[in-house]
């Protein structure tokens, strides 16, 4: 079975984001695996492992793929060290990216990788677009399951059986390979992903795996392919465009009233609250 | 938020991505499975066991080393480990560098083939735990002096002595002790099973609380031909080990120095008095300045010296000047930020107190600071102001 797993390179979200001259500022920033797209690597880990053993399944392959600038293999080298077997990078500037640009590469890669799942983060964090899986899968025709929180790859791996929660509950579909996943945060619970190899009572920790050390140094000579849009025939360009950049307003002071009357005066006459 | 550390000089850019990915991960791990608990640790006097078999996953034990299950990594990156290990805590950082640099590197280096097969992989993996014998009660800063004896048996050797201060006594599998044989120091693997083999405790400590710290008894100890690291002997094969182990508390005094930094830094920013936060008075700036200057030339040392150790020109005097100069920066900033965080800091809900009665032993063991100054005085003038 194979695995195509696209990720994202985005500013460490847990780093104050800084807008200078009416863009953010990106000089100095943190880049770190988008945090959906890392759990979409533990997920195809997960998938084709045995956790208990901690071996890959015989004939197994995960194939990571980012559509981003030179600095962006960085990335992609932290999830072959985890334990993806070879990469691809598609070079390209982030300006010159929109979904639909990256979507019209993947189509192209997955033409030519032709693997039995491709799953991805549900969205990235730096835009929170949460497009890419959906189009893709509508530009594919194949069938999509989103948000997946628990997934169970069949013993005849031709179907997975996905957990997605809902407002009403946790909704089960199955859908055929090959096909779509997007995941959520709960899908790197110990528990949440089945590949009916894993032993059923096998925990995993809690979150994606460490890079090992030695992982680290085995991703140096696993290999990475680097691709130009154009070599995949793509000549889609950007249909979004920033408009402008502003951070949200600070909030003012809090106020402290005398007393409860007071205090329902000010909530109906100043905040219109009640 | 998380950790990000200090880097006021971009050294960032001299490390490989490699060295960096090695640095982001055990920062991570540190964040994630060390600092939560550790305080716990720390006020009980306790080692956190749970995190040895981490550490063998991660790849973290004799992470420089080739073969044997060891990750092979650049002599760097396992500096840059010992400094995220610190910055979680000293005591940590000193059972990785007793596992790392003073049992598995000697065995790496002058162990027989069985000796290694038997011991690397197992304790790389973090299932077997080492320690390292070679200060006793009267012997500190001149371990030449050793009173433990080696005497050759029908079918090995048996070991006599005392040895004091050493890490992971008491939760060791094996003990390289350093014995005095026919008058020469020679390294004894001892599985710390054997007959007349027992370690104490030593409790009562005001400084690394969360690591084990022993006294070793040695009793009639018989042990195998098998038992001597054959590749060694004098105080070379001690002292080859010790300046592994130096290099890496170079580093490591880095890491306690900036979580101590970060801590003051962020503190002074919300704390206000009078008229606005402490950051923002004349004093409490010069501090964080004096902080981040001698980190700074502090991340420089190690980083020279990582790269003179890989390209094989590292001296011993280099590594005293650094351990010398960095633990003693350390020890200052520590106390420094305990100052800024004033009444705050001398509680547990802070990490400074911790960091500064940590370095206390740092400043102390591994060479103390006043036997690096005489290292280097002699390095530099050709005249030893000690016996030799």
């Amino acid at each position: 079975m194979k695995i195509l797993v696209p990720i994202k390179r985005v500013p460490d979200p847990a780093l104050k984001t800084k807008v200078k001259d009416g863009a953010i500022d990106l000089t100095g920033a943190n880049w770190v695996v988008n945090p959906f797209d890392e759990y979409a690597v533990e997920t195809a880990l997960r998938l084709l492992e045995n956790g208990e053993a901690g071996a890959r399944v015989a004939g197994a392959e995960i194939v990571v793929v980012t559509i981003g600038p030179e600095d962006a293999a960085q990335q992609l080298r932290s999830a072959l060290a985890t334990g993806a077997d070879r990469a691809i990078r598609v070079d390209a500037e982030d300006k010159a990216l929109d979904a639909g640009v990256v979507v019209a590469a993947l189509v192209q890669i997955i033409a030519a990788e032709k693997p039995d799942l491709v799953i991805l983060g549900k969205q990235a964090v730096d835009g929170d677009a949460n497009q890419v899986g959906q189009m893709l899968a509508g530009k594919l025709g194949w069938a999509q399951a989103t948000f997946a929180a628990s997934v169970e790859l069949a013993a005849d791996q031709k179907s997975v059986l996905v957990g997605r929660e809902v407002d009403a509950g946790v909704e089960y579909k199955r859908i055929g390979t090959p096909g779509i996943l997007t995941v959520d945060l709960r899908i790197v619970s110990p528990h949440s992903v089945k590949n009916n190899v894993t032993p059923a009572t096998f925990a995993y920790p809690d979150g994606p795996r460490y890079a090992s050390l030695k992982g680290i140094m085995a991703a140096k000579k696993k290999p990475m392919d680097v691709k130009k849009l154009s070599d995949y025939g793509v000549t889609t360009t950007p249909v979004t465009r920033e408009v402008g950049i502003e951070l949200p307003a600070a909030r003012a002071a809090g106020q402290i009233v005398a007393d409860i009357p007071t205090l329902v005066k000010k909530l109906a006459d100043e905040a219109k609250a009640i | 938020m998380a950790f990000r550390g200090l880097d006021y000089y971009g050294i960032d850019e001299l490390l490989t991505d490699e060295e960096r990915l090695v640095r982001d991960t055990v920062r991570d791990f540190v964040d994630r499975a060390i600092l939560p608990g550790i305080g716990k640790h720390w006020s009980a006097g306790t080692f956190p066991m749970e995190l040895v078999a981490h550490f063998g996953e991660l790849g973290l034990l004799g992470s420089s080393l080739t073969g044997y299950g060891c990750a092979g990594t650049s002599p760097t990156a396992y500096g840059l480990i010992c400094q995220e290990l610190e910055r979680g805590d000293s005591g940590i950082r000193s059972f990785a560098s007793v596992q790392s640099s003073l049992v598995m590197f000697p065995i790496h280096a002058f162990g027989s083939e069985e000796q290694k097969e038997r011991w690397l992989p197992a304790m790389a993996a973090g299932k077997a735990i080492g320690c390292f014998g070679l200060t006793e009660p009267d012997f500190g800063s001149n371990p030449n002096g050793m009173l433990t004896s080696a005497v050759r048996t029908a079918d090995g050797y048996r070991l006599n002595g005392t040895k004091r201060w050493i890490t992971n006594g008491n939760i060791a599998q094996v003990a390289l002790v350093w014995a005095k044989l026919d008058g020469v120091v020679r390294g004894f693997l001892v599985p710390t099973e054997t007959p007349g083999f027992t370690a104490r405790t030593i409790d009562g400590k005001w400084s690394l609380r969360a690591s084990v710290t022993s006294e070793l008894h040695l009793e009639d100890v018989n042990v195998g031909e098998d038992a001597i690291l054959p590749g060694v002997s004098g105080m070379r094969g001690p002292l080859s080990c010790l300046s592994q182990a130096r290099f890496g508390i170079c580093y490591g005094a880095v890491g306690a120095a900036m979580a101590c930094y970060d801590e003051a830094l962020s503190y002074a920013k919300d704390r206000v008095q009078f008229s606005r936060p402490i950051a923002g008075y004349q004093l409490v700036q010069r501090k964080l300045v004096d902080m981040v200057s001698e980190i700074t030339k502090a991340q420089l040392l190690a980083f020279r010296l990582g790269r003179l150790k890989e390209s094989g020109k590292l001296t011993a005097g280099q590594i005293s000047l650094a351990k010398r100069n960095n633990v003693s920066i350390a020890r200052d900033i520590a106390r420094d930020a305990r100052d800024i965080l004033g009444a705050n800091g001398v509680t547990d809900d802070y990490q400074c107190g911790r960091h500064m009665l940590n370095l206390e032993s740092v400043y102390t063991y591994e060479g103390t600071h006043d036997i690096h100054t005489l290292v280097v005085g002699q390095d530099v003038t050709g005249l030893a102001a000690f016996d030799r």
